[in-house]
C-alpha cells in the first residue's frame, strides 16, 4: 500500500496512509502517515467504536492539510488496551510455536513440491 | 521520569517478527521489504472543504467461495465498490493482521466509508468519491509498482479524486 501511496503523490494526488505497522510503512517511506499502536486489523479505530473511528479519519484529513514535508508520521492518542499484551501474539516464535511451525514450513514446501512436479507432469 | 522506563523500542517490528517467523519455518532467506531514500510529495491544492476524498483498502469483496478460492490462489487484482454504502463485510481471511487480538467484522475500522459520508454531510470535506478501491497485497512489489499503482492512480483521475485515504489492514 505504501508503493501505492507513492504513485499517487507522483501523479499529483495527495495522500494519507492510516496504519499500524510502523516499521514497514516508515521504511518504504511515504509523505503521510497516521499511526495508531493498535494490533493489525483495524487501522481506522476500534471495532464497533464509531467515536474513535471518526476520530481517527478526521486526524488523517487533518495531517493531509497540515504536513509540510513528506516522512510525516503523526500517532493517534489512542491506546488498545492497558496490558498491551497483543504485542507478544502477532508471529510469536517461542518454545510452544517453533516445533508447530518447522513442521508447517515443511509440510508446505512439501505440498508446493508436489504441485510443482504435477504441473511437469 | 518517564511513565514506565524501557530496555527494548515499545512498537511492534512486523519487519523483525516476519522475518523470524519465515526464519522458524525454515525458509532460509527473508523477505525483502521495499525501502526508498526519497519520497514524494504533493501538497493539496484546494481546502478540504472542497476536496473529494477516496479510499483504497487491502480487503477483497465477499463473493463467495469461489472468489475466495481465487484470493487465496493469488490471482487478485485490483477493485472497486460503491461509497453509497459500507460493505456490510468485506474478506480479509488472506491477509497478515493479528487474527489473535482483534476481528475484521467491522467493515468501518478498516474501510471508514461511514465516517467520510458524515465528514461530507457536515461540509469538513467537500465530497466523498463515487468509488473506494482496493489493491491486492503482492508478494512482488513488481506487480505492485508496475500493475496495481498505476491502475489505481487511473481510478483516481478517472474519479477527479483530489486526496486518498490509503488503509493497509
Amino acid at each position: 500500500m505504501s508503493l501505492v501511496a507513492r504513485a499517487l503523490e507522483e501523479s499529483g494526488i495527495p495522500t494519507v496512509v492510516i496504519g499500524s505497522a510502523r516499521d514497514i510503512v516508515e521504511e518504504c517511506g511515504v509523505p503521510r502517515f497516521l499511526f495508531s499502536d493498535f494490533p493489525l486489523g483495524n487501522p481506522c479505530g476500534k471495532p464497533g467504536d464509531r467515536a474513535m473511528q471518526r476520530q481517527i479519519v478526521g486526524h488523517a484529513l487533518d495531517l493531509v492539510e497540515s504536513a509540510r514535508l513528506p516522512r510525516t508520521t503523526v500517532q493517534t492518542p489512542f491506546v488498545w488496551d492497558e496490558t498491551g499484551a497483543w504485542r507478544e501474539r502477532y508471529a510469536r516464535v517461542d518454545e510452544e510455536t517453533i516445533e508447530k511451525l518447522r513442521r508447517a514450513g515443511e509440510a508446505r514446501r512439501a505440498e508446493q513440491e508436489r504441485a510443482r512436479s504435477a504441473g511437469q507432469g | 521520569m518517564s511513565d514506565s522506563p524501557i530496555t527494548h523500542r515499545r512498537f511492534v517490528s512486523y519487519i523483525d517478527r516476519t522475518r523470524e517467523y519465515y526464519a522458524a519455518q525454515g525458509y532460509e532467506k527473508p523477505y525483502r521489504w521495499a525501502c526508498h531514500s526519497s519520497v514524494p510529495f504533493t501538497r493539496p491544492t484546494k481546502p478540504l472543504s472542497e476536496s473529494r476524498v477516496t479510499v483504497v483498502t487491502t480487503a477483497s469483496p465477499f463473493k463467495g467461495q469461489k472468489a475466495r478460492e481465487g484470493v487465496l490462489r493469488g490471482d487478485k487484482e485490483v477493485w472497486s465498490g460503491e461509497t453509497r454504502e459500507t460493505p456490510e463485510r468485506l474478506y480479509t481471511d488472506d491477509l497478515a493482521w493479528d487474527k489473535e487480538s482483534t476481528h475484521t467484522d467491522d467493515v468501518e475500522s478498516f474501510v471508514p466509508l461511514g465516517a467520510l459520508r458524515a465528514f461530507a454531510e457536515e461540509g469538513r470535506i467537500g465530497s466523498l468519491a463515487r468509488r473506494f478501491h482496493g489493491v491486492p497485497t503482492d508478494y512482488s512489489q513488481r506487480r505492485t509498482i508496475e500493475r496495481d499503482a498505476p491502475e489505481i492512480v487511473s481510478r483516481c483521475k478517472e474519479d477527479e479524486v483530489d486526496i486518498a485515504l490509503l488503509v493497509p489492514l
